[in-house]
């Protein structure tokens, strides 16, 4: 450059972060999760057809036969109707699954965190226990223990899910206790609640929001799976769990019964972490 | 307001020590301070890197990190030992009467936090005001610091100030309930050297207006002679001599201080060879016996290094730790 360039004003107002709705991949997640969420929910306009209602005429149906779009299951009921009624539930219990670890995860992870010696000590001891066992085989054994149904899914995965939740935000909290904007706030008089909830966590709760996309993710599979194994949703409430593991007899004739409700799995699945990454970026600050 | 009698120190401490008990044995970064700040005054505290003076302000406060405590001494504050106080107690001390402002304007303000809702944090704990009158309070206190367009700026995150705005917002943070004495850990360190004659400025006249006593720790003796009254300065976590600044920096009555006078340009002089302090600092692990700063020393005698010399006062403000400080004066007059 040949010209001197003057420098700008000393500090520039910027935008703090770039425009939410200016982010490709969490738009992405956000749009394909709207239409998911938004053709589950919208389900009765959707279809004419009860998810419930067997007709013992018509089962089996190709795609198209009989009207319907896709086909039917072997008690005559309605795959199309059931995949929508069936992904309101799955959602519904995957979001609440995920809210109560969340909350849980994060308060014992920030009090380990911050105040570190026993209190650490304690929850850290906890959390080595329930992490020796794998996740679902401690999922399973829970709901087993408790009952099938939705109620014990809550338990069974918040049991089991807060422990991801305190592992991260104590390492973040554990680091970011160190730096000098919390000895600015206790050398302001500022309470240990007020400077974890004011200071800490909205410094290092991006992790975990990010965790939670993919952990929803894993929810929906772990409802899936305990359905399958009949040990979640309970017929005749649809699922799509149980509309996998019922269409598996007939995969070589009428495949669309399992890998519908499989695709649908995957789908919401990409919907969410996409939803997780472009809030991941989105949430760091400074980032434009 | 009914502030402590005039000629009785606002701030007492007394034999402070201070003990971090590492891997390779026990350290007394503190060993046996005593200083007195008086009401409405700025008292500068310096010393090279490790000599204590960081740990000395921290644990006024009782900030100091997990590994290090307080094992003896006093820090009489409004008639309380505050080193005794439990922490729902002292809470109220922090911020509200006794406020802090850190070396680092870059990473001492929470960076997810708007500006104005941290200066606003303090009124809204320790002065019971709500939202709305905190806020008003912050941008007053911003428009007072000379943030331009404070309004605007309320709203505003820290990375998108420079960083001597930064340090403007720390210092309308520690001025936000009117305390009786402002704690400074380096404030100005970390600034480019006209930036930090702004923020000095700013902070004696602030200071001065509201009649803030002022304890100001440094390595940077240029900064003490700009803003304080009384000084004193502090070697292997002692102090080694005390006086007004005009007295310490016109007839250092220790070596040590003599050396720093020496090392460090002064525009007054120029041409004038900067003579380093040869040495390097003790270990604290296992200081010298005797003055502990007798193996740097050119007037070092015998008995230097056998008895362990207590800070003396010479009169009513001055005090030294140097057995043989007549030295300096005779060296100081082979100068001039």
């Amino acid at each position: 450059m040949s010209t001197l360039s003057v420098a700008p004003a000393a500090t520039p107002v910027r935008s703090r972060r770039g425009r939410w709705y200016r982010q490709p991949t969490l738009m992405a997640g956000l749009a394909l999760l709207a239409v998911i969420a938004g053709m589950c929910f919208a389900a009765p306009l959707l279809t004419s057809f009860n998810p419930d209602t067997q007709n013992l005429q018509e089962p089996l149906a190709s795609i198209g036969q009989y009207g319907h779009l896709l086909g039917t299951d072997q008690e005559g009921r309605d795959t199309w109707a059931r995949l929508l009624f069936g992904g309101q539930v799955d959602l519904r219990v995957a979001l609440l699954a995920v809210i109560f670890p969340f909350i849980i995860g994060t308060i014992l992870g920030s009090l380990a965190g911050y105040f570190g010696s026993w209190v650490d000590a304690v929850i850290m001891r906890v959390i080595d226990i329930v992490v020796a066992f794998p996740f679902f085989v401690l999922v399973i054994a829970l709901v087993f223990v408790l009952g099938s149904g939705e109620k014990s899914i809550y338990i069974a995965i918040t049991a089991v899910g807060w422990v991801s939740y305190a592992r991260i935000t104590r390492g973040e909290i554990t680091v970011a206790k160190r730096q000098e904007y919390v000895l600015a706030a206790q050398s302001g008089g500022l309470s240990s609640p007020r400077i974890i909830g004011r200071h800490l966590l909205p410094n290092v709760i991006t992790q975990s929001i990010v965790y939670a996309m993919s952990d929803i993710v894993q929810n929906i599979v772990a409802i899936v799976t305990l359905s399958y194994l009949g040990l979640g949703i309970q017929p005749p409430t649809p699922d799509w769990g149980t509309m996998i593991a019922n269409g598996q007899n007939f995969l070589t004739t009428q495949w669309q019964l399992t890998t519908i409700p499989g695709l649908a799995v995957v789908i919401t699945g990409l919907a969410l972490s996409l939803t997780g990454d472009g809030l991941a970026d989105l949430l760091r600050p400074g980032s434009s | 307001m009914s502030g402590p009698a005039s000629g009785r120190a606002q701030l007492e401490v007394s034999d402070l020590r201070v003990q971090i008990a590492g891997r390779h044995g026990v350290v007394h970064p503190v060993d046996g301070v005593s200083l007195e700040i008086a009401p409405g005054e700025a008292t500068g505290l310096v010393g090279e890197s490790g000599s204590g003076k960081s740990m000395t302000l921290r644990s006024i406060l009782g900030l100091l990190p997990p590994e290090a405590t307080v094992t003896s001494g006093k820090v009489v504050f409004d008639d309380t030992d505050l080193t005794r106080l439990p922490r729902s107690r002292l809470n109220k001390v922090r911020g509200a009467k006794i406020a802090m402002i850190f070396q680092e304007p870059m990473s001492a303000l929470n960076p997810v936090m708007r500006v104005g809702n941290q200066i606003a944090e303090g009124p809204l704990i320790h002065l019971g005001m709500s939202r709305a009158q905190a806020a008003r309070r912050a941008i007053e206190l911003m428009q007072r610091v000379g943030i331009p367009d404070p309004e605007r700026r309320f709203r505003a995150f820290p990375h998108e100030f420079s960083g001597g705005m930064r340090q403007r917002v720390m210092i309308a943070m520690a001025l936000s309930c009117d305390p009786e004495l402002i704690l400074c850990d380096e404030p100005t360190t970390a600034l480019d050297v006209t930036i930090q004659d702004q923020i000095l400025r700013l902070l004696a006249r602030l200071c001065r207006e509201s009649g803030t006593s002022l304890m100001f720790v440094t390595h940077d003796l240029p900064v003490v002679a700009q803003v304080c009254h009384q000084v004193a300065v502090m070697y292997a976590g002692r102090i080694v001599e005390r006086g007004t600044v005009s007295q310490v920096f016109s007839r250092p009555l220790h070596p040590y201080t003599l050396g720093l006078l020496r090392s460090a340009p002064d525009v007054d002089r120029p041409g004038q060879s900067l003579v380093p302090i040869g040495g390097s600092p003790p270990s604290l692990a296992s200081p010298p016996a005797g003055c502990r700063f007798h193996p740097r020393c050119k007037f070092a005698e015998e008995d230097c290094k056998v008895s362990d010399p207590p800070l003396r006062l010479l009169d009513a403000s001055r005090a030294t730790a140097c057995l043989h400080y007549e030295r300096c004066l005779d060296e100081i007059g082979a100068d001039t």
